[in-house]
């Protein structure tokens, strides 16, 4: 069975290999590119989430800030200060984890559910200081001439390049969360969503654990933020607010909580539906309310167990094959 | 080394909850290597005291002990790491994981790969999962889950989840575990196994405190009993001495008796 679980993996990591490797070919317009960027930028977020929310069993409504924190993070040290790129990008993953761990210490520690207030709070205030904080962001005009990386002098300056950048990165974190959830960690991660006071007795440090994956979550949303500002060159406090939260959470629970390949899955669908929409950006959170609402009712495990229940029709197997997943 | 015959000292415990006065200036020495129990009628404090000495209340007064260290204001993952596992009367077997990983768990105190090493999986972690695994099989074939290795714990039933969360304490390796009400709810068959894996247990060289209410079981394999009534200490001694005391069949039959 495990090492059924080692070789699902192996073939779906290849599966993924290939389909990044091959996609480009397939893909015509620069508007499919961008739509498939996104959809990667959103996967790092959602897969760190996940991490949170599926395996954690806590909630945050402030994804937005430390997304948007790698990404100001990246802007303000490279066009204000002339920083080397990668540089810039580590130490906005670091800042952000630092940060997450000033939110999540006492709000983890406190127990509750403070950490969903705590987040939310933090998300609205990152985003006003975003506009506020002229001087080092833009304003609300934003932050422009952000300089795209290069590797050597390699530089990613189109969306092809971008694609291969954004979805390399989506792959090694992708792998990344998959060896922590095959680890000690993860198990003990899977063990405080099943029973916290359990867990506490075998050993775990159970309020330890939830603040640093709470930190690691925000670090993926980090990483993400920073891939977007260099991609985009451009970045304003729009793109950061409470919809964007919203947005990712929403994205972990139809993917399915506790499923990493349903994170992919998640970001994917809703990526493409706000993208099918059209219409307004306030009117989004809308039709995510629906679509959630829809889900939770008809598959509350995630679109991805949801429809392997229909497949397999057969509970005990899907159940299994969820273990196989996850 | 501590090298005391007593593994376990509680000190004129007390603890009360909002004024109902659970545990009531109790105080236990428990010898090393034994079947100690601990019986008494519902609510005369058996899980509080379990609660208080593996340190998920703070206890309102007294000293706790294990191997001569002092237990006072101990989380209760730091207790696991000092040695001492657990069972819960309503029991808290990981439902969304399968019976190996649940053992697994129970070594998370017995590895140390943390967040980063996990995350690149590097050579020591891989050299952790592989012990993980063979300990875990050990564990599998000692409490006779091998064939359920694989199943998530869910669907198992009662007896079978009992099990599991036994076999994840003794996966910690501790030198002293606490059984809540072990054989409640189980069948006749199932409680026959559950004595000799408790007996098996002792063999490993465990102490073991047991709470239980299956009469025949406690006199059966116990090596001293103390009986707990409002909080607290009644009688101990032996099966013998415990059954003819005439305040231990006062507390559990009434006074009219
Ligand atoms: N967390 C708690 N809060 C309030 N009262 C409690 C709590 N835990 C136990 N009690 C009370 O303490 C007394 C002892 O309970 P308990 O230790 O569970 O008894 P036993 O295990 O011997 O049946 C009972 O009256 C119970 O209602
Ligand atoms: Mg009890």
């Amino acid at each position: 069975m495990n090492n059924l679980i080692k070789q699902k993996d192996i073939l779906g990591f290849g599966a993924l290999a290939v389909i990044i490797i091959v996609l480009p070919l397939f893909v015509e317009s620069k508007y499919y590119f961008i739509v498939l960027n996104v959809i990667g930028l959103n996967t790092i977020v959602v897969v760190g989430l996940n991490l949170l929310i599926g395996f954690a069993g806590q909630i945050s409504l402030g994804h937005a800030a430390f997304y948007g924190l790698g990404s100001y993070f990246s802007g303000i040290l490279t066009v204000n200060y002339g920083f080397p790129l990668w540089p810039a990008m580590v130490v906005g993953m670091m800042a952000t984890g630092a940060v997450a761990y000033l939110i999540g210490y006492p709000s983890l520690k406190l127990r509750g559910h403070y950490l969903v207030m705590a987040t939310l709070g933090f998300g609205i205030i990152i985003n006003i200081l975003m506009g506020e904080l002229e001087q080092f962001t833009g304003g609300h005009d934003g932050l422009m001439g952000i300089p795209p990386l290069a590797i050597g002098g390699w530089v990613f300056d189109n969306d092809l390049k971008n694609f291969y950048l954004i979805w390399s990165f989506v792959f090694l974190c992708m792998v990344a969360a998959r060896n922590l959830l095959n680890s000690r960690v993860g198990r003990a991660l899977r063990a405080i969503s099943g029973s916290e006071v359990a867990a506490n007795s075998l050993g775990v440090n159970t309020a330890d654990y939830k603040v640093k994956i709470f930190v690691l979550s925000a670090m993926f949303a980090s990483i993400s933020g920073s891939l977007y500002a260099h991609y985009i060159t451009f970045i304003s406090p729009s793109s950061y607010d409470f919809h964007y939260s919203i947005q990712v959470v929403t994205m972990v629970i139809v993917g399915g909580m506790g499923s990493l390949w349903g994170s992919l899955l998640g970001a994917g669908v809703l990526t493409c539906i706000s993208e099918a929409l059209h219409i307004a950006k306030q009117y989004h959170i809308i039709a995510y309310g629906v679509f959630l609402c829809l889900v939770l009712v008809f598959l509350p495990e995630g679109v991805l167990m949801g429809i392997t229940n229909f497949l397999v029709k057969n509970k005990d197997k899907a159940a299994n094959y969820k273990n196989g997943l996850t | 080394m501590y090298s005391s015959d007593y593994i376990l000292e509680l000190k004129d415990i007390s603890k009360n909850f909002g004024g109902l006065q659970a545990i009531n200036h109790l105080s236990l020495k428990v010898e090393k290597g034994l079947i100690f129990s601990i019986i008494g009628p519902n609510g005369a404090g058996k899980t509080t005291a379990i609660n208080l000495i593996t340190g998920i209340y703070p206890p309102g007064s007294g000293h706790i002990f294990f191997e001569g260290r002092n237990l006072i204001r101990k989380s209760p993952y730091q207790v696991a790491h000092m040695g001492i596992g657990r069972t819960f009367q309503n029991i808290q077997v990981f439902q969304n994981m399968t019976v190996r990983e649940n053992i697994m768990v129970g070594l998370h105190s017995r590895s140390h790969s943390g967040f980063l090493r996990c995350l690149l999986y590097t050579p020591m972690v891989r050299k952790e999962e592989k012990i993980i695994r063979q300990k875990t099989d050990a564990m599998l074939e000692f409490l006779d889950l091998d064939s359920k290795a694989d199943l998530r714990v869910a669907g198992l039933p009662y007896g079978d989840q009992k099990r599991v969360e036994i076999a994840r304490a003794l996966a910690m390796e501790p030198r002293l575990l606490f059984l809540d009400e072990p054989v409640a709810g189980l069948n006749l068959q199932e409680t026959k196994e559950m004595s000799r894996t408790i007996l098996k247990i002792r063999e490993k060289g465990i102490t073991v405190i047991l709470v239980e209410h299956d009469m025949n079981l406690i006199m059966d394999i116990s090596n001293i009993i103390t009986v707990l009534n409002y909080g607290e200490k009644i009688a101990e001694g032996s099966s013998k001495e415990i059954q003819n005391n005439p305040k231990v069949i006062e507390a559990y039959l009434g006074k009219e008796f």
